[in-house]
C-alpha cells in the first residue's frame, strides 16, 4: 500500500528550482532512501514533506490525504516525524525530557489542567515517562536519561533525536542524514537501529550521503540531481545505473 | 510536584512568616507596607519569568498590562455613577449587584463598581488585549519582538496620560479597598497591615504553585522546547504559535492581577506605573534572577524592589536598573545566582587559564 505519494512536486527559491517536478511513492513498511550530490534538493524535499516549507506546486499525499498545505505540527499529528541533519535537540533539557516532548502530540493536558494539576494529568505524565524511558532503552541510551542532551556524544545525540521522533508514534519516519558525522562503528549501530525501527512497522524515508549505509539497508532508492529525479530503483539496479554513476564519478571520456 | 519544589515552597512560606514576626518583634511594622507592595510586583515578575525564561520570549510591555489591570479596576471602582443613575445600563448593573454605594471623604454619596466585577472586567480586558497584541507580535523574534512589545508599552503609557477618565498625568486616587471575602480587604488601612501582608504573599504563593505545576508538565516541556529549537518543537507536533500566545496571555494576566491588587492596596495608580522604565525594570529583575527558574527572579525582585521602594537607590532609581541590565547581559547572562566566579575569571583573564576542553563533535 502506498503510504506517501509525492506528485509533480516543485519548489523555487527565487530563480533557483530546488525541487523540479519530483514524483515518487513510498510503500508502507519499507526503508527508502533519497540520494544525490550536494545541492540536489534532498533536504528541501524533506522540508516539503515535513511542512517546513510549502511547495510551489505539486501534491503530497499521506494515507491518501493531501498534506502539503498543512502546518508542520499538524503533519506531526498525522504521523510523520523526523530527525534533523544538524541535530536539533532542545537545549537545557535532559535526554529523557527531550524524548518526553515527543509524546506531546499524543497527550492532551493543557494550560489549565497543568496549572491545577488535575488528577488525570498524573496518569498521563506517568504514561509519558514510561513510554519515553522505553524508547531510550530501545535506542540503547537509557543509562544517560538524566544527562543534559547536548553533553552527550554525537552518536548518542542522534539516538535521542531518533527516540524523540519515535515518541510521536509515527507511521513514517524521515531521517535527514542519520549517519552524518558518525564514525564507522556508530554508523553500523545506527543502521541496525533503522532496521529495528522498520521491524516495528514504521516506514522509513532517509536522505543519506553514506553510500554503504544506503546500499545496505534500503529497499528502494530515489536519486536526485539538480532538483530532478533521475532514477528510482533497487540498490543493485542503482549501482549499475549509468546516469547515476556519471553524476557521482563524472563523465568517463569528457 | 516533586520533593525539591515542596521544600522550596515550605522555605518560602517559612521566610514570609518569619519576616512578619521579625518586624513585629523589632517594632518595624512599617516595613510591611513595602513588603506588601513587593509581593504584588513579584506576581508580575514570576509571570514574566515564565514567559522569558521558559518559553524564551521577551516582553518590554508588561508594565502596560499591569497598567491596564490597575487603571480599569481603579476607574470602575472610583468614578461616581450617581449622575447617570437613571441610565438603563447603570440601573441594570445596580439591580444585579455590580455596583455599590458608599460615601467619599467629604460624606457625599458615591455609586461605583464593586471591586469584584471591576477586577473581572479588568482581567477580561487584559486577556483580550494580550490576545490581540500577541497574535501579530509573537511572529517576531529576538529584538524585533522586544521592540514591538516596547511599542505597545509606549502606547498604553501615552493613552493613560491623555485620557480624562484615567486622570491624565495625575492618575487616579481614592480607589477603595478590595473586599476579597467578608472581613478580608485589600487596602492600605494601617490597622490591616499584617493582614494585607499575608493576603499579598498568599497570592504570590498560589501564583508560584500554579506556575511550578505548569513548568513541570506537558505544557511546560512544550514551552521549553520552543526555547530550545522552535523548528524541532514544531516537528514534534507542538503548535508553537499557539503556545507562545497562551503563555504571553497568561503572563499578561499575572501582570494585570498585580496591577489590580496593588492599585487597591495603594488606593491609587499613576501613569509612571505603566511606563517603559517599569517594563525595563521588570526585565532587568528577571534577567538578574536567572530567567529559567522562578525563585531567582523572585528573590532578586524582593531585594531590588525593597531597595527601590525604601529609597535606597535615591534619585538614580531607574538608572540603577538600566545599569543592572547592562551588567547582567555582559557578565551573567544566566543570572547572578548562577554566576560561577572561577568561570568568569577564566574568561576575563584568558591568557592565564587553560582553554576549556571542548568536545570535538561541535565542529
Amino acid at each position: 500500500m502506498e503510504l506517501l505519494e509525492v506528485k509533480n512536486l516543485n519548489r523555487y527559491f527565487g530563480g533557483l528550482q530546488a525541487v523540479a517536478d519530483v514524483s515518487f511513492n513510498v510503500q508502507e513498511g519499507m526503508i527508502k532512501a533519497v540520494i544525490g550530490p550536494n545541492g540536489a534538493g534532498k533536504t528541501t524535499l524533506f522540508n516539503l514533506i515535513a511542512g517546513n516549507v510549502p511547495p510551489s506546486s505539486g501534491t503530497i499525499m499521506f494515507h491518501s490525504d493531501s498534506i502539503h498545505k498543512l502546518p508542520t505540527h499538524q503533519i506531526a499529528r498525522l504521523g510523520i516525524s523526523r530527525t534533523f541533519q544538524n541535530i536539533k535537540l532542545f537545549r537545557g533539557m535532559t535526554a529523557l525530557e527531550n524524548v518526553m516532548v515527543g509524546r506531546h502530540v499524543r497527550t492532551k493536558a493543557g494550560f489549565m489542567a497543568s496549572m491545577l494539576k488535575l488528577p488525570w494529568t498524573h496518569r498521563e505524565e506517568k504514561e509519558i515517562l514510561e513510554k519515553s524511558m522505553e524508547l531510550l532503552k530501545f535506542v540503547g541510551i537509557a543509562e544517560y536519561h538524566d544527562v543534559d542532551a547536548y553533553s552527550l556524544s554525537f552518536g548518542q545525540q542522534r539516538a535521542v533525536e531518533m527516540a524523540r521522533a519515535l515518541a510521536t508514534n509515527p507511521s513514517l519516519l524521515l531521517l535527514d542524514e542519520p549517519a552524518a558525522g558518525l564514525n564507522t562503528h556508530e554508523t553500523l549501530e545506527i543502521a541496525k537501529l533503522i532496521t529495528k525501527v522498520r521491524d516495528l512497522g514504521i516506514t522509513v524515508l532517509l536522505v543519506e550521503h553514506d553510500m554503504s549505509l544506503v546500499m545496505d539497508i534500503s529497499e528502494e532508492i530515489v536519486v536526485l540531481s539538480f532538483g530532478q529525479k533521475i532514477a528510482e530503483d533497487t540498490p543493485t539496479a542503482i549501482q549499475k545505473n549509468k546516469e547515476v554513476i556519471q553524476i557521482y564519478l563524472g563523465e568517463e571520456d569528457a | 510536584m516533586n520533593k525539591k519544589n515542596i521544600i522550596h515552597l515550605a522555605c518560602f512560606t517559612g521566610i514570609v512568616i518569619l519576616v512578619q514576626l521579625l518586624t513585629q518583634w523589632t517594632d518595624t511594622a512599617y516595613y510591611l507596607t513595602q513588603l506588601t507592595m513587593i509581593a504584588y510586583y513579584s506576581l508580575l515578575i514570576i509571570g514574566l519569568c515564565t514567559l522569558m525564561g521558559y518559553a524564551g520570549q521577551i516582553s518590554l510591555g508588561h508594565a502596560g498590562f499591569f497598567g491596564i489591570g490597575g487603571y480599569i479596576s481603579a476607574a470602575l471602582t472610583s468614578h461616581n455613577l450617581i449622575p447617570y443613575q437613571e441610565n438603563t445600563l447603570v440601573k441594570m448593573l445596580n439591580n444585579n449587584g455590580f455596583l455599590v454605594g458608599r460615601e467619599d471623604l467629604y460624606g457625599e454619596a458615591l455609586l461605583s463598581f464593586h471591586p469584584w466585577p471591576a477586577c473581572i472586567i479588568a482581567i477580561s480586558f487584559t486577556f483580550i488585549t494580550a490576545f490581540i497584541i500577541g497574535i501579530p507580535v509573537l511572529k517576531l523574534k529576538g529584538h524585533y519582538l522586544a521592540m514591538a512589545t516596547l511599542g505597545f508599552g509606549i502606547i498604553i503609557y501615552r493613552v493613560v496620560l491623555a485620557t480624562e477618565v484615567f486622570g491624565e498625568a495625575d492618575g487616579l486616587s481614592e480607589v477603595p479597598g478590595f473586599q476579597l471575602l467578608p472581613g478580608l480587604v485589600v487596602s492600605g488601612d494601617f490597622g490591616a497591615r499584617v493582614e494585607n501582608y499575608y493576603i499579598a504573599w498568599s497570592l504570590v504563593l498560589i501564583g508560584i504553585v500554579l506556575l511550578l505545576n505548569l513548568t513541570n508538565s506537558r505544557v511546560g516541556r512544550a514551552l521549553r522546547s520552543i526555547h530550545g529549537s522552535e523548528e524541532a518543537a514544531e516537528a514534534m507536533g507542538v503548535n508553537t504559535a499557539r503556545y507562545k500566545l497562551y503563555i504571553f496571555v497568561l503572563s499578561a494576566v499575572f501582570a494585570a492581577l498585580a496591577g489590580i491588587f496593588l492599585t487597591h492596596y495603594n488606593g491609587g495608580i499613576g501613569p509612571s506605573e505603566t511606563g517603559i522604565l517599569k517594563s525595563v525594570r521588570y526585565v532587568a529583575i528577571v534577567a538578574i534572577g536567572g530567567m529559567a527558574n522562578i525563585w531567582g527572579p523572585l528573590i532578586m525582585g524582593v531585594i531590588l524592589n525593597f531597595m527601590s521602594l525604601r529609597g535606597m537607590l535615591g534619585t538614580y532609581d531607574d538608572a540603577v536598573f538600566g545599569v543592572i541590565l547592562i551588567l547582567v547581559m555582559l557578565f551573567a547572562p544566566h543570572g547572578i545566582l548562577r554566576l560561577n566566579i572561577w568561570e568568569k575569571c577564566r574568561t576575563i583573564f584568558p591568557l592565564t587559564a587553560s582553554k576549556p576542553t571542548r568536545l570535538k563533535e561541535n565542529q
